[in-house]
C-alpha cells in the first residue's frame, strides 16, 4: 500500500504540473493547446542538451528549458494565436492552429534532436528502501519535491503578484479586466509564455527520470486534457486535483489490476465517461464555462 | 509595399537558385537509369525510431552504391533511388503507401514495421506484383499461399528459444517473467516467448503484466513483476524508447536477475537512459560488433554517421534488406520488372555477405522450417550483451 501511495503521489505531482500550463492557457484565451505535449518534449530536449550533452549543472539546464519555452510560448501567442483570434471567432480556427503547431514542433524536434530516445545522467544516486515496503529512488523523490515546490510557487505567483492577479482577472472576465485597465494583449502573451514555461519546466524535470523522445508529445497532451477534464477546464485548483487523481488512479490500477491485463486505462476512461456524464464541467469547473 | 515586393523578389530568387541547384545534381549522374526501391513504414510518432533506422540505412547504402558508380544488374547500371512513405503505424496508411508504390511502378518495398501494417498491405502487394520485406512476425505472411512477403529479420520465435536455452545452460536460469506493451506485436511476441520458455522447461512466474505504449514511468508497472523475483525478465517486443526506462525501473526496484529482449536495441540509447544499470542486458543485434563486422559494415556505419549525425545500432539488421534486393536482382536481372523471376531466384540464391567477416558469411534466403518456403532474409542471429556503452557478442547463430 505504501508503494502504491508513493507512486501515486509522485505521478500526481508531475501530472499536475503538466496540466497547470494547459489549463492556464485555456482559462486566459479559451484555446485548447494541442501543442502542449510538444512543448513538454522540447523542454526535455533542452535540458538533455544543456545538462546531458554540454555538462552544465542541472538547475542551469532546467532554467534554460523554462526560459526557452517561455520565449517560444510568447512568440507563438504574439505571431500565431493573436492574429488568428483577432480575425476568427470560430473555436476550430485556434484548434486547427494548435494542431498545426504540434505537427510543426514534432517535425522540428525530429530534425534537430533525431528519432532516438534520449536520457541524461541521474541527478542523485541511491534508492530509498524501507524494508521492501516502499522502494523509491532518491532522484524520483527529489523530482517529486521539485514538482510540488513548482506548483506551490505557481499558486503563490498567481495569488499575490500583480501579474498573477491580472491573469486571474482576465481568466474570470476578459472584458471586465480590460475595462479595469488590464492590457489584455500583453497579459495574454505573458500567460501563454507562463503556460509554455510550465510545460518546459516539467519536461526538463522529467527527462532525468523518464528520458525524452519525439513521440511523447501527443500522449502527454492527451493525459493533460484528461486531467483538465477531471478537474474542470480553466480552473487552476482543478488541474492540480485532476493531476493527483489521475496519478493515484494509475498507481492503484497498475498494481491491483495487473493480474487482469492492461485494463487500468480502460477503467480510467470508463470511469471518466461516467463521471463526465454526471458532472460534465469537471470537479471544480462551472457549468457556464 | 515596395519593401514587400523586394522581399518577394528575394524569396523568388532564392527559390529559383535552390531549384536550379537541386535539378543540377541529377544531371551530373544522368548516365545511369534510376532503380526505385520503396519503403513503407513508421517514421513519426512513438515508434519512429524503427522506420527511420530503415529509411536511413537504405539511404546511406544507396548513397554508397551510387557514389561507387551504381549497381550493375544484367547489362544495365542503375542508380538506386529510395522512395519513402510514412504509414504512421496505421494499417490504413500502410495500404495507401503500398498503393503509392504500385502507382510509381515500384516492385520492391522494405516495410512495414509492424504486424497489422504488414498484414494490411498484403492484398495490394500481391495484386500489383510487389515483393515486400516486413519486420513483422505473423507466420501466415510468409507461408503458402502467401509468397510476396519476405521476413527482414530474425523472428522472436526463432531467437527467443535460442536465448532462453543459452541462459538456462550457461546462467542457470530456471524462472522467467514476461512484460510487454499492450499492442499486437509485443503481445504476440510475449505469447510465443512464453510457449518457448515452457517448452524448455522454464517456470513462467509472471506473463500477464502489460503497459500502455506511451508509458513513461514503469515503476508501478514493474512492481508486481519484481515481487516474483524471476531469474530472467523478458521485455517482449520492447521498443528502444522504452527499454532503458524498463531496465532502470527494474534495477531501482532491486531486481538483480537477468534482463533480455528479442528486439534490436541501440547502445547509445541504453547508455543515456539507464547508464550502468543496463550492463548485462541481452538483446538481438546485427553484425556490427567488432568481432564480426567487416570493413564494408564499418564503412556503412561511417557513411550513415556522416549523413545523419549519429548511428543507430538497429541499422545493423536493417541494412540487409536493400542489399538482398539488389543482389537478388543482380542474380536474376529479369526480376527488375517481374517479381515472379525474383521468387524463382530466391531458392538457389547465394552471394557473399559484405557486412560480416569471413568467406563463409553468405547472403541467402531461409525460412523453410518456419514457413515451409524460403521467405526470410538470412540475417545473422547475433545475440549481444550490453556493457559500459557498447554491445559485446554473446553468441552467433543462424536461423533454419
Amino acid at each position: 500500500m505504501e508503494q502504491i501511495l508513493a507512486n501515486g503521489l509522485y505521478l500526481g505531482a508531475q501530472y499536475a504540473l503538466i496540466a497547470l500550463g494547459l489549463t492556464l492557457i485555456f482559462a486566459l484565451m479559451n484555446v485548447l493547446n494541442f501543442a502542449h505535449g510538444q512543448m513538454y518534449v522540447l523542454g526535455g530536449f533542452v535540458t538533455y542538451t544543456v545538462y546531458g550533452q554540454l555538462g552544465l549543472p542541472f538547475f542551469v539546464a532546467l532554467g534554460c528549458s523554462a526560459l526557452t519555452l517561455a520565449v517560444v510560448g510568447a512568440l507563438i501567442e504574439r505571431f500565431l494565436f493573436r492574429p488568428v483570434l483577432a480575425r476568427s471567432h470560430r473555436e476550430e480556427s485556434s484548434m486547427l492552429l494548435a494542431a498545426g503547431i504540434a505537427f510543426f514542433m514534432d517535425a522540428v524536434i525530429l530534425l534537430v534532436f533525431g528519432e532516438k530516445q534520449r536520457g541524461v545522467p541521474k541527478i542523485v544516486g541511491g534508492v530509498l528502501n524501507w524494508d521492501f515496503r516502499l522502494i523509491m529512488p532518491y532522484d524520483r523523490i527529489l523530482i517529486g519535491v521539485l514538482a510540488l515546490l513548482s506548483i506551490a510557487a505557481f499558486i503563490l505567483f498567481m495569488s499575490y503578484s500583480r501579474t498573477g492577479r491580472a491573469l486571474r482577472a482576465m481568466a474570470q472576465d476578459r472584458v471586465a479586466a480590460q475595462l479595469m485597465g488590464v492590457d489584455v494583449d500583453r497579459y495574454a502573451m505573458i500567460g501563454f509564455a507562463l503556460g509554455a514555461m510550465l510545460a518546459g519546466l516539467v519536461g526538463g524535470l522529467l527527462v532525468t527520470i523518464t528520458g525524452v523522445n519525439l513521440g511523447m508529445g501527443g500522449p502527454t497532451s492527451i493525459k493533460a486534457f484528461l486531467m483538465v477534464m477531471i478537474g474542470g477546464a480553466g480552473v487552476i485548483s482543478g488541474a492540480i486535483a485532476g493531476g493527483f487523481i489521475l496519478g493515484m488512479m494509475e498507481s492503484v490500477g497498475l498494481t491491483l489490476l495487473s493480474a487482469y491485463g492492461d485494463i487500468t486505462y480502460l477503467v480510467i476512461f470508463a470511469s471518466l465517461m461516467v463521471f463526465l456524464a454526471i458532472r460534465p464541467q469537471g470537479l471544480m469547473g462551472k457549468p457556464w464555462g | 509595399m515596395q519593401k514587400r515586393s523586394l522581399l518577394r523578389l528575394a524569396a523568388l530568387a532564392t527559390l529559383s537558385t535552390a531549384v536550379a541547384t537541386v535539378s543540377a545534381v541529377p544531371s551530373a549522374r544522368a548516365q545511369n537509369e534510376s532503380l526505385k526501391i520503396g519503403f513503407v513504414g513508421v517514421t513519426s510518432g512513438p515508434a519512429a525510431a524503427w522506420g527511420i533506422s530503415n529509411v536511413r540505412s537504405m539511404e546511406a547504402l544507396a548513397a554508397m552504391l551510387n557514389e561507387e558508380g551504381g549497381v550493375r544488374i544484367g547489362d544495365k547500371t542503375y542508380d538506386v533511388e529510395i522512395v519513402t512513405f510514412d504509414d504512421q503505424k496505421d494499417p490504413k496508411r500502410a495500404i495507401a503507401g503500398m498503393e503509392k508504390m504500385a502507382q510509381e511502378g515500384i516492385h520492391y518495398v522494405v516495410g512495414p514495421n509492424v504486424d497489422d501494417g504488414a498484414a494490411a498491405v498484403r492484398p495490394v502487394a500481391e495484386q500489383n506484383g510487389i515483393i515486400y520485406i516486413p519486420y513483422a512476425f505473423p507466420k501466415e505472411l510468409y507461408s503458402p499461399p502467401a509468397s510476396n512477403a519476405v521476413l527482414g529479420m530474425v523472428a522472436n520465435y526463432q531467437s527467443g528459444p535460442a536465448i532462453y536455452k543459452y541462459l538456462k545452460e550457461n546462467e542457470g536460469v530456471e524462472t522467467v517473467a514476461f512484460v510487454s506493451a499492450n499492442e499486437s506485436d509485443p503481445l504476440s511476441q510475449r505469447d510465443s516467448g512464453v510457449a518457448a520458455a515452457k517448452e524448455l522447461g522454464l517456470e513462467v512466474v509472471s506473463d500477464n503484466v502489460t503497459y500502455q505504449v506511451d508509458t513513461t514511468d514503469f515503476t508501478p508497472v514493474l512492481t508486481p513483476v519484481i515481487r516474483e523475483n524471476p531469474d530472467l525478465l523478458v521485455l517482449s517486443g520492447v521498443a528502444p524508447a522504452n527499454a532503458p526506462q524498463l531496465i532502470r525501473s527494474a534495477r531501482e526496484l532491486g531486481y538483480e536477475g537477468l534482463i533480455s529482449t528479442e528486439t534490436a536495441q541501440d547502445a547509445q540509447v541504453l547508455s543515456e537512459g539507464a547508464g550502468e544499470l543496463a550492463n548485462g542486458f541481452i538483446s538481438v543485434g546485427g553484425a556490427s560488433t567488432p568481432e564480426i563486422a567487416s570493413d564494408r559494415m564499418n564503412a556503412f556505419v561511417d557513411r550513415y554517421t556522416k549523413m545523419f549525425g549519429e548511428y543507430n545500432d538497429e541499422s545493423n539488421t536493417k541494412v540487409y534488406a536493400l542489399q538482398y534486393i539488389l543482389d537478388t536482382l543482380a542474380a536474376a536481372p529479369e526480376a527488375v520488372d517481374d517479381v515472379e523471376a525474383f521468387k524463382a531466384a530466391m531458392d538457389g540464391f547465394e552471394a557473399p555477405n559484405p557486412f560480416m567477416k569471413g568467406e563463409d558469411a553468405k547472403l541467402h534466403y531461409v525460412g523453410s522450417s518456419s514457413f515451409g518456403q524460403k521467405r526470410q532474409l538470412a540475417v545473422p542471429l547475433v545475440v549481444n550483451v550490453y556493457r559500459d556503452g557498447a554491445f559485446e557478442t554473446l553468441f552467433v547463430a543462424e536461423v533454419d
